[in-house]
C-alpha cells in the first residue's frame, strides 16, 4: 500500500491536513484514505473498469442528468419535503427536529434514488439484465422496480433469513417481476446475498449490470452510490435554508452500509460547523458482542472489494451479525464512513433494538408517520440527543424508509402475531 | 532457485506438464487434509495449491464455498494452515505448496508477519484471490523479502494491459481462469484457452497454470496440451465432501489418490501442442 495505515487513524484528528480545503475524496484509485479501493479477483476486474469508465463519462453528460432529473421528480417524486415534527420535538423537549421525508418516495424508501440512476446507466451501457442484492428488501424492490419500468430482466439475491423475515418484500419483488433468489450460503444474509451477487456478476458479465445498494463494494460504488444519493442532502440544504435561515446544527441517519446516511452528509461536509453523526445498530447491546455497529465496535479489514471496519474475529472471519432491522445487519460499513470517522469529520454512535422500537412507538405516535425499523435507530439517537440542546437549534434527521415492511416484526417484538 | 522453479524447471526438460491439486485445509479436518496432501504427492501431484478458509469466498462456487464452511465449523484459522504445512514439511522437503485465499485474515495477521510464517512453515507462495497488484504493494514487498512467490489470477477479460501489470509483480507462474465465472463453473473451450495463453506468454515469461472448469482426465488432457500446469479443484472437493461423512483420513485420501493417478496418466500421455517457456 503505499499509504501508511496501521496507526493512521490513531495520528489523525480533526484538523487533519487530510481534510483541508474543499472535500474531494476518494482519489483516482477509489480510496478514502487508507480506506475503499479495489480488493476484486481478477475476473471483476474488467467489468469494474467498465463501469467506472462509464460512471466517470455520464455524470458529467447534460442529457444522461436531465434523464435522471426528469425521473427522480414524475416516477420517484421528488423533490422529497422537509417536515418540522413539532409535536416529537415539544415532547422531547430540545432542539427541533426536522425530518427529510425518503419514505415518501415511490417504494417507500431513498434506495430507489439510486436504483434509477444506475439502471440508467445500466441502459446507457447496453446491459439488458440486471442483478442486485438486498438485506430488508427495500434495494430488492428498488432495483425490481426500475427494472420493470425499463423493462430489464432481474435477479434479486437475498439471504435465506431474510427471505424468511420479510414475505411481504418478497412477494412485491415477484409481482414487479422479478426472480427472488435465496441464499443459503454462510450466514444466510445479506453479505451472503452480496457474496452470491458477485457470483453471478463474474459469469454473466457480458449482459449482466450489478447495482449494489449502498455505499460499500469496490471502486466506483461507495463513490457513484453517494453522487446518486446526495440529491438527499442537497435538496435538504436548501430546503433548511429556505425553512429556517440557516444550516442545521447537526445532521443525522442510520448507518448499515451507509448509502442514507452518506447522501444526507456529503452536500454538509465541508460545512464545518455542521456536525454529522451516524447511527448503527448495538442490537442487544455493544458488550453483548451481537450487533452490527463495525464502527463503534469493529476493526479494520477487507471485505466485498474495499478496505473498511469490519465485523471480525480474531482470524479475520467475518462475524455474525445482529440487528432487528435487516435493513443494518451488515458486517462492513461504507469505506467513506470509515475516513470520515477517522478525521472525525463525523462521528457515530450505536443505538440497540430496545432504544429503536421506543423511538419508532414516539414518532408513529406523536407525528403519524410510521418510520422504518432502519431509521427508527436515527431517531432514537436524537431522541437522547434533541433534550441536551436548545430549542432553537435543530436537528435534521434523514427519514430514509417507511416502517409498512416492519407490521410483523414490531408486532412479534410487541407479543401479538399479525 | 525457489522450489517452484525448480520443479517447473524439471518438468520442462522432462516435457512434462504439472499437475496441482487444490484442496480447502481443514477440510473436513487437518488430519485428512495432512494425508491429502502426502496421497496427492504420491499419486503424482507436482504442486499442492491449499485453501485457506474465508467466511466470504466471492470467487468460489458452490462446492468449494461448502468446503470452506466444513473447515470454519472446525475453527480452521490461517494460523492453523501454517501449521499443517510444517507438519508436511515434515515428510516432504520438495513439493511446492501454494496458499489460495483471500485477503482479510492475512490482513489481520498483517503482511509481514504472515510472509515470515508462512516461510518459515515451509510455503512456497500464495495466491490471494482479492488482493490485486494496484492494492497488494505492501504484501508483494513482505513476500519477495521472505523469498516467497506470489501468484496471480489472469481471466479471458484480461486485456494486454493487464497482463503487463501483472506480469510485474507476479513470481513462481500465474494462474489463468480458464472460464467467466466461479471456481468449478461451465465448461471450456481448450482452443479459446490455447489463443489466451498465447497471449499472456507473449508478455510474461512465467508458467502459466490453467483452472476453473477441469472435471475429470479428460478436460485435464485437453488443457494440459496447452498448460504449464492443469490445476483442478471442485472436482477433488467434491468427492471428499461425498465422502467426508463417513470415511477416515485414509479412505478419503486414497479415492483421491486414485483420481490423481487417472489425471496424471492422462496428462502424460497427451500430446503438447504449445512451445513453452
Amino acid at each position: 500500500m503505499g499509504y501508511v495505515m496501521a496507526t493512521r487513524a490513531d495520528e489523525i484528528a480533526t484538523g487533519d491536513p487530510a481534510m483541508a480545503g474543499p472535500y474531494r475524496w476518494p482519489d483516482a484509485q477509489g480510496h478514502f484514505g487508507p480506506y475503499g479501493g479495489l480488493f476484486v479477483p481478477e475476473t471483476l476486474m474488467h467489468p469494474l473498469t467498465e463501469l467506472r469508465e462509464a460512471y466517470e463519462r455520464y455524470l458529467d453528460d447534460p442529457d444522461f442528468l436531465r434523464e435522471l432529473d426528469a425521473d427522480l421528480r414524475d416516477y420517484v417524486g421528488r423533490p422529497s419535503p422537509v417536515y418540522h415534527a413539532e409535536r416529537w420535538s415539544r415532547e422531547l423537549g430540545g432542539a427541533q427536529i426536522f425530518l427529510k421525508r425518503e419514505d415518501l418516495n415511490h417504494t417507500g424508501a431513498h434506495k430507489v434514488n439510486n436504483t434509477i440512476g444506475q439502471a440508467l446507466l445500466a441502459r446507457r451501457m447496453g446491459k439488458t439484465r440486471i442483478i442486485a442484492e438486498t438485506g430488508a428488501g427495500q434495494h430488492g424492490v428498488a432495483s425490481a422496480t426500475v427494472a420493470a419500468r425499463l423493462g430489464l430482466e432481474c435477479v434479486v439475491y437475498m439471504g435465506e433469513v431474510d427471505v424468511a423475515r420479510q414475505e411481504a418484500n418478497v412477494y412485491r419483488m415477484r409481482l414487479l417481476g422479478a426472480e427472488v433468489v435465496a441464499v443459503k450460503s454462510g450466514t444466510r444474509t445479506l453479505k451472503d446475498a452480496l457474496n452470491e451477487a458477485m457470483r453471478d456478476w463474474v459469469t454473466n458479465i457480458d449482459n449482466t449490470f450489478y447495482i449494489i445498494g449502498t455505499v460499500a463494494g469496490p471502486h466506483p460504488y461507495p463513490a457513484m452510490v453517494r453522487d446518486f444519493q446526495s440529491v438527499i442532502g442537497r435538496e435538504a440544504r436548501g430546503q433548511m435554508l429556505e425553512k429556517t435561515g440557516r444550516l442545521p446544527d447537526v445532521v443525522m441517519a442510520c448507518v448499515g452500509g451507509g448509502s442514507n446516511a452518506i447522501g444526507l452528509f456529503h452536500p454538509f461536509i465541508d460545512d464545518q460547523a455542521v456536525r454529522m453523526i451516524g447511527v448503527e445498530a448495538a442490537g442487544d447491546g455493544l458488550d453483548t458482542g451481537r450487533h452490527a455497529a463495525p464502527l463503534c465496535a469493529g476493526e479494520r479489514g477487507v471485505l466485498h472489494g474495499n478496505r473498511t471496519y469490519l465485523m471480525e474475529d480474531e482470524n479475520g472471519q467475518i462475524r455474525e451479525t445482529h440487528s432487528i432491522s435487516a435493513g443494518l445487519d451488515y458486517p462492513g460499513v461504507g469505506p467513506e464512513h470509515a475516513w470520515l470517522k477517522d478525521t472525525g469529520r463525523a462521528s457515530y454512535v450505536a443505538v440497540t433494538d430496545d432504544e429503536a422500537l421506543a423511538a419508532f412507538h414516539g414518532l408513529t405516535r406523536t407525528e403519524g408517520i410510521i418510520p422504518a425499523l432502519e431509521t427508527s435507530h436515527a431517531l432514537a439517537q436524537a431522541a437522547k440527543l434533541a433534550p441536551t440542546m436548545a430549542k432553537d437549534q435543530s436537528i435534521l434527521i434523514n427519514l430514509s424508509g417507511r416502517g409498512d415492511k416492519d407490521m410483523q416484526t414490531v408486532a412479534r417484538m410487541d407479543g401479538l402475531q399479525l | 532457485m525457489s522450489r517452484i522453479q525448480t520443479t517447473f524447471e524439471r518438468l520442462r526438460e522432462e516435457g512434462r506438464t504439472a499437475l496441482v491439486p487444490f484442496v480447502t485445509a481443514g477440510d473436513p479436518d487437518l488430519e485428512v487434509s495432512l494425508a491429502l496432501m502426502q496421497q496427492m504427492v504420491a499419486a503424482g501431484a507436482d504442486l499442492i495449491e491449499l485453501g485457506v478458509p474465508f467466511s466470504d469466498p466471492i470467487a468460489d462456487g458452490p462446492v468449494i464455498q461448502r468446503a470452506t464452511e466444513r473447515a470454519l465449523a472446525n475453527g480452521v484459522s490461517l494460523r492453523d494452515v501454517l501449521a499443517l504445512v510444517r507438519r508436511f514439511r515434515e515428510t516432504d522437503r520438495e513439493t511446492p505448496v501454494v496458499l489460495m485465499g483471500y485477503l482479510n485474515p492475512i490482513e489481520v495477521m498483517g503482511s509481514v508477519p504472515f510472509a515470515s510464517a508462512a516461510r518459515e512453515a515451509g510455503i512456497d507462495g500464495a495466491l490471494i484471490v482479492d488482493a490485486p497488484p494496484e492494492e497488494s504493494h505492501e504484501l508483494v514487498a513482505a513476500m519477495k523479502t521472505q523469498g516467497l512467490d506470489l501468484v496471480y489470477l489472469l481471466a479471458p477479460t484480461s486485456d494486454a494491459a493487464r497482463i503487463n501489470a501483472i506480469g510485474e509483480v507476479a513470481s513462481g507462474f500465474v494462474y489463468y481462469v480458464s472460464v467467466k465465472g466461479v471456481t468449478g463453473a461451465g465448461n471450456l473451450d481448450v482452443e479459446e484457452v490455447g489463443g489466451k495463453l498465447d497471449a499472456i506468454r507473449a508478455q510474461i515469461a512465467l508458467p502459466v497454470g490453467v483452472g476453473f472448469g477441469i472435471k475429470d482426465a479428460a478436460t485435464a488432457a485437453q488443457v494440459a496440451q496447452v498448460a504449464d500446469a492443469v490445476i483442478v479443484g471442485s472436482a477433488i472437493v467434491g468427492q471428499i465432501e461425498t465422502l467426508a461423512g463417513e470415511g477416515r483420513a485414509e479412505e478419503i485420501a486414497a479415492t483421491i489418490g486414485v483420481f490423481l493417478g487417472e489425471l496424471r496418466t492422462a496428462i502424460d500421455t497427451t500430446d503438447r501442442v504449445a512451445e513453452h517457456v
